[in-house]
């Protein structure tokens, strides 16, 4: 069975997270990342943030929501139980502060067909409140023996 | 830091996660799949256990080169890795890096991310500006 490429270009609905001091702290705690920035809004603006900042890689909170239904969407057609992580790139521009509103859409840059697996790659771009870019996600997704 | 030059090692980073950690994370990303909290699921889709998220192993990277270079969140660019072997709660992780180039403010590393001989991430690159 051969790939379906007809989703390639294909882009999904706006998808848009509310930044929460808490939710900072919380992925912040849990990847071990100690800098007062991430946790403490006066420290974050004694260093020249808006306000509490997050580690960049909060980045995965704010714009997988948009990737959901662009990994589940049957026109991408992907094998979900025979799908693994294979690749992550980010892009970081204006850092994601508490209170910001972050949009992010998702789009279809590639499907092809290598050594009997299947990738799957999908593009994010994400901005913040003030149409300032924060991200720019290429998320790699290999499904076995397609 | 600025008078880094192709081929310097960045400091390691080496970080053991704990047993709680995999539910941790996968609360604070929102991601849900049980591979990474039942270890009885896990087991059932034929793994040995329940597995670290390749984003959380991937943080660590990120971490080792913010860390490295003042702590400052704003001096990580661009990071890419390839997820390659399964990583393993209570295990501890290493992450290297080493400059491939310097010039301009700009710093380009090759990185990876290891438990033992078992290299998590792979193929990784990680771009710093420096101010």
């Amino acid at each position: 069975m051969a790939v379906n490429t007809e989703a390639i270009g294909k882009r999904w609905p706006a998808a848009s997270f509310e930044v929460e001091a808490e939710r900072i702290d919380q992925y912040a705690h849990a990847v071990g990342e100690r800098n007062p920035v991430y946790h403490d809004p006066e420290a974050a603006k004694a260093a020249g943030f808006r306000d509490q900042v997050a580690p960049p890689m909060f980045c995965v909170v704010y714009s997988a929501p948009a990737l959901g239904p662009a990994i589940l969407d049957p026109e991408v057609g992907i094998n979900l139980p025979a799908m693994v992580h294979g690749g992550q790139e980010f892009e970081w521009a204006e850092p994601v502060c508490a209170g910001d509103v972050i949009t992010t859409v998702a789009s279809c840059k590639e499907i092809y067909e290598k050594d009997g697996r299947g990738f799957y790659v999908f593009e994010s771009v994400s901005t913040n409140q003030d149409s300032l870019e924060t991200v720019r996600g290429t998320w790699t997704d290999i499904v076995r023996a397609v | 830091m600025s008078d880094l030059k192709h081929g310097d090692p960045l400091p390691e980073l080496r970080v053991t996660p704990d047993a709680g950690l995999t539910k941790r994370y996968a609360e604070a990303s929102g991601d849900p799949n049980p591979i990474h909290i039942d270890p009885e699921f896990a087991k059932s889709v034929g793994l040995p256990g329940v597995i670290l998220h390749g984003l959380y192993s991937m943080a660590q990277v990120a971490r080792a080169h913010t860390d490295a270079l003042g702590d400052d969140p704003r001096a990580l660019k661009r990071l890419s890795v390839q997820f390659r072997g399964m990583g393993f709660p209570e295990q501890e992780i290493v992450v290297t890096a080493t400059v491939r180039d310097a010039s301009n403010g700009r710093i380009v590393t090759d990185t990876e991310a290891a438990q033992g001989d078992n290299r998590i991430i792979r193929n990784a690159s990680a771009e710093l500006e420096l101010d």
